[in-house]
């Protein structure tokens, strides 16, 4: 061994390390915890784990498809040259930069039935009491899906808008001098430039979104009832019922939903 | 069609492509600032002026800057220790993860590392797994290690969480650098830690820079792992007490937001400080199509 292999071995070891201590002993040992058969009869037993099975479902669906159309929109928006453009863009950033707890608390202070800031407005302008917001599963669910797409838009709109300005602006010129409309030139240049991309983006947002905790738990706490939880939120809930065998069952329960959409994007990435 | 007509239309086209993008500009700037500026108002309200509707207070104060500085509130009384907590925890995480993920980089971009492609893919694996489903075995591991309760905990699992994405970034611009550097460097008789050194380092500051942010407020930000594995008021970070504040119901909301503003303040700064790196290292990295 030359003493440039010596010297890589050795640079590589201290990642190895935690990669062995902190990754592959967690998973083995969370595995090992789970392996018990009565623990997933136990969580198919539980009426909460279907409902958050549905949750997570409609969360990832709903929430990544949605977000990423208005992320698709806003990119075209934010590649106008206009100062004040420029200027909102800076603006439009602050939900990525700054920490979601602070921020998902605040949307939950304004939502609070009795003196939130939205309820306040509502009775001012039509006399009428509010709706008690987070206390409807249906409606709980939805606002902490606006919660997570208020998030993380702003991030894959920059992801979208650096696809966009990677197109050359002559195909543009030129589609401009045969006359086509804007519409023929989003389906004929825009779209088919970013379609991979834009796969490849959904694809990845649908595993983060699967692992988002802060907009469901911090706004709404899994309740009223337990009613929107979803998968990243379930194993918390679990281990504070200090159910653990429940808990990881509930985890390795997740791992096909995960693990398909994860392959996805190793092969894309390794190409 | 005379000359001043068609001036007239043109500029009649160009006001209506204006308005159009007003008209999605402003609910833009909406969306975005209302949590933001609900937070701040919320700031300078004295007590239970906050929740009154208006939308600039009538009496703006910073007297909720001052409780919290003074710790004045059953929730602030380790206000200080916290933000220590967190800014220590931060620095650490960043420092770590800087420290293994270049060295591990280098090893397998640079060095070329027997099996190095098989910890690129381990290293990929881990970074799309969710942390959050990591979380609860992460949690038994943790006590199994007897490191519960102990900051070290969350520093580890931060920097086990941070690594595989650093690794992956500063792996993709190394890979960039031309190989006639290392062949000089080679002939010169120059040893690998030589090379590390004085040329890798040095052409890697960019992207270092924005790796070691990237750890820096991964760690700063993170909720989710702090409240699992530090429980003690005078050992978690700022982030865990904000949540506390939820347990209970007479909660002193402005207090609250004041002190998640100021909690918010510091990532912002070093997003914006360190943008230019953070874009292009985030649009090269997080998706390539």
């Amino acid at each position: 061994m030359t003493s440039w292999e010596k010297w890589g071995l050795i640079l590589v070891i201290p990642y190895l390390l935690i990669f062995v201590v902190f990754v592959i002993y967690p998973v083995g040992y969370g595995l090992w915890l789970a392996r018990h058969p009565e623990s997933y009869t136990k969580l198919f037993a539980d009426p909460i784990f279907f409902r958050t099975l549905l949750n997570t479902l409609v969360f990832v669906v709903v929430a990544v498809n949605l977000k990423m159309a208005i992320a698709l929109f806003l990119s075209g928006f934010f590649l106008h040259t206009r100062w004040w453009i420029k200027a909102l863009s800076l603006v439009f950033i602050l939900p990525w930069a700054v920490p979601s707890i602070p921020t998902i608390l605040s949307m939950r202070f304004m939502l609070n039935p009795e003196w939130g800031v939205i309820n306040t407005l509502i009775f001012k302008l039509t006399g009428m009491d509010g709706p008690n917001w987070l206390n409807d599963p249906t409606l709980a669910l939805s606002l902490s899906m606006l919660a997570h797409i208020w998030k993380s838009l702003p991030f894959w709109t920059l992801i979208l808008l650096a696809g966009r300005m990677a197109i050359p602006g002559e195909q543009y010129e030129a589609a401009s001098v045969d006359g086509a409309s804007n519409w023929q030139k989003f389906c004929f240049i825009t779209w088919p430039s970013m379609r991979s991309l834009f796969l490849t983006s959904t694809i990845l947002s649908m595993i983060w979104t699967l692992g988002d905790f802060n907009s469901v738990y911090l706004l709404t706490g899994g309740g009223p009832a337990d009613l929107t939880h979803v998968l990243a939120t379930l194993g918390i809930r679990y281990l504070r019922l200090d159910q653990v065998d429940l808990s990881l069952a509930s985890i390795v329960v997740a791992l096909p939903l995960i693990l398909p959409l994860v392959y996805y994007m190793m092969k894309r990435l390794s190409k | 069609m005379s000359a001043n007509a068609k001036r007239r239309r043109l500029t009649w086209k160009m006001v209506s492509t204006e308005a159009k993008l007003l008209l999605i500009g402003i609910p833009v700037f909406l969306w975005t600032m209302i949590p933001i500026y609900h937070m701040v108002l919320f700031s300078i309200s004295p007590r239970n002026a906050a929740t009154s509707g208006r939308l600039w207070p009538k009496e703006p104060t910073l007297g909720n800057f001052a409780f919290v500085f003074q710790q004045k509130h059953f929730y602030l009384d380790h206000f200080w220790a916290q933000l220590g907590n967190s800014l220590l925890i931060a620095i650490s995480v960043g420092a770590l993860t800087l420290a293994v993920s270049t060295a591990a980089a280098f090893a397998i971009s640079r060095l070329k590392v027997r099996g190095g492609r098989t910890v690129m893919n381990l290293a990929l694996f881990t970074y799309f797994i969710p942390a959050a489903f990591l979380a609860v075995p992460m949690y038994k591991t943790m006590g199994n290690y007897g490191l519960l309760n102990s900051q070290w905990s969350l520093i580890l699992a931060m920097v086990t969480i941070a690594s595989p994405y650093c690794i992956w970034v500063l792996k993709q611009a190394s890979d960039k650098l031309p190989w006639e550097l290392d062949e000089a460097a080679r002939m010169d008789g120059a040893t690998a830690m030589q090379l590390f050194r004085l040329v890798y380092l040095p052409l890697m500051v960019p992207s270092l820079v924005a790796v070691g942010t990237y750890a820096l407020l991964l760690a700063w930000n993170e909720y989710l792992y702090a409240f699992l594995l530090l429980s003690k008021d005078s050992s978690v970070t700022l982030a865990v007490a904000l949540g506390n504040f939820l347990a209970a119901d007479d909660s002193p909301w402005e207090l609250l937001m004041t002190t998640g503003l100021i909690y918010a303040l510091p990532p912002a700064a070093i997003y914006y400080t360190f943008k230019r790196y953070m874009v292009s290292g985030l649009t090269a990295g997080a998706v390539k199509s």
